[in-house]
């Protein structure tokens, strides 16, 4: 499987994907435009509650191809964030305080070069680090290897997908032998001390529906998961986010081709929680994109939906005219506010 | 094609408490009840939900309940074998009878 990209799809283009969210593929598809659903819960112009995290995607370049990715990521996609990027990112953080996390994806973001360098240089501005991992890098080359001590090191909190408890379905979304790679991943994680609760390194999981259709109970799934990894794998691990897929890049492209897209999109409609849409994560998060563009989210990063004005670039940033920024939305944000909502740390409702 | 069974009509099963407010309102409130973590799990429940739909042969009910047990985690193998538990029991219905049949024969039969 190659990204969309390397398909020459027109889905790699994000002015066409756009176009599909406002109208469909057809162009008579009319949901209920996002906007209003934010202005009858009084929500409109969107705007940030603080600046906390600071999510930086380090570039598009991963080990794996997954079938449901937004970024469209895969090991023939060759954006990557520069060291002088990362540096530009360095000194925002230097100057911003409230800045107290710092998120960093991908792609792998380990495959980056500069991935180290950036983390240890994180550490030093005494911010709390997220790294974004995908569990198989750790096993994809013997460079990699190291990697949860290297983690362990700089007390990294890991995120790791894995969107089942079962082979099947984990393979079925992200590849044939993801899911035992995955496991002895989260064996090498358990066997340092992460996920086991008095060590204090974090090691969450990420539930991600293998199709079209929304996450169930964060809280039930995340008992389900304890039991089964801990029965059958001897795994332990803090939380489980369950995060609805937005409909974006490849998850768009299989929603096209699966002929879900409509239904999929009324059922995100119908599922629209307002109590979740007024603590959707744009309104903490600034995501920095590989280049160095500011955006309100890593889903508008990947839909090109840059934040307006000067400020949006790495290299001027600035937290006041940010704070007081206008977020932009699209009908993709439904994706972020069906149910019991989703962000990058799961449920917000 | 018209026919009596329309997909979007599912949509609309709440609407029935438009023709009679106070029953609709109470069959939802424990249709709800019944369907929350308990003694059983949620996730439990839609899989009992599943069989059952398939007893019942609802189409709606079948919808709903397989996108609602896949949703919850269940395998197709899961679902399939929660299916065959109906149609065990179903069939078995049948089949017990004729025992009722045998006694009915053996009582008339010389």
């Amino acid at each position: 499987m190659k990204s969309l990209l390397a398909e020459h799809s027109k889905l790699a283009i994000a002015g066409e994907q756009i176009a599909i969210l406002e109208h469909g593929q057809s162009g008579h598809f009319n949901l209920i435009p996002f906007q209003q659903k934010l202005e009858a819960a009084g929500l409109y112009p969107l705007q940030p509650t603080s600046l906390e995290v600071f999510q930086v995607n380090v570039g598009k370049m991963c080990n794996q191809v997954c079938r449901h990715c937004h970024v469209d990521a895969g090991p023939d996609r060759k954006e990557i964030m520069s060291k002088e990027t990362m540096q530009l990112c360095l000194d925002a953080l230097k100057n911003n305080p409230s800045l107290t996390t710092v998120d960093i994806t991908g792609g792998a973001p380990e495959m980056n070069p500069h991935f180290r360098w950036f983390v240890e240089a994180i550490k030093k501005l005494e911010r709390h680090i997220i790294v974004r991992c995908n569990l198989t890098i750790i096993l994809a080359n013997k460079k990699y290897n190291d990697l949860p001590e290297f983690y362990k090191e700089h007390q990294v909190e890991v995120v790791s997908s894995l969107p089942f408890y079962t082979q099947d379905r984990t393979d079925r979304q992200r590849g044939n032998g993801v899911f035992d790679d995955s496991i002895k991943a989260l064996q090498m994680l358990n066997a340092i001390g992460y996920g086991l609760e008095e060590t204090g390194l974090i090691l969450n999981l990420v539930y991600n529906p293998a199709g079209a259709f929304l996450p169930p109970s964060q809280l039930a799934l995340e008992k389900e998961y304890k039991t089964a990894l801990s029965k059958q794998y001897g795994i332990a691990f803090n939380n489980l986010f369950a995060i609805t897929n937005l409909p974006i890049s490849r998850f768009l492209d299989y929603l096209l081709q699966s002929g879900n897209y409509e239904k999929y999109m009324e059922k995100l409609l119908i599922a629209y929680n307002p109590f979740a849409a007024a603590n959707v994560m744009c309104r903490n998060t600034i995501s920095v994109g590989w280049d160095g563009y500011l955006y309100d989210c890593d889903f508008n990063q990947m839909l090109d939906l840059k934040m307006a004005g000067s400020h949006n670039h790495i290299a001027h940033f600035n937290t006041e005219k940010l704070y007081n920024r206008n977020i932009i939305v699209g009908q993709h944000c439904y994706g972020c506010t069906a149910g019991a909502g989703s962000s990058c740390g799961g449920a917000v409702a | 094609m018209e026919t009596y069974y329309n997909p979007d009509d599912l949509k609309k099963f709440g609407n029935i408490a438009d023709f009679q407010k106070k029953l609709g309102e109470k069959f939802f409130d424990y249709y709800g009840e019944v369907f929350k973590d308990s003694e059983l799990t949620a996730r439990e429940k839609s899989l009992i939900a599943l069989a059952v739909a398939h007893a019942v042969q609802c189409p709606y009910c079948i919808d709903a309940y397989s996108s609602d047990a896949f949703e919850k985690g269940w395998s197709e193998g899961q679902m399939m074998e929660a299916v065959h538990v109906a149609a065990a029991i179903r069939g078995g219905a049948s089949l017990v009878h004729g025992v009722q049949m045998m006694n009915k024969v053996k009582e008339i039969a010389m």
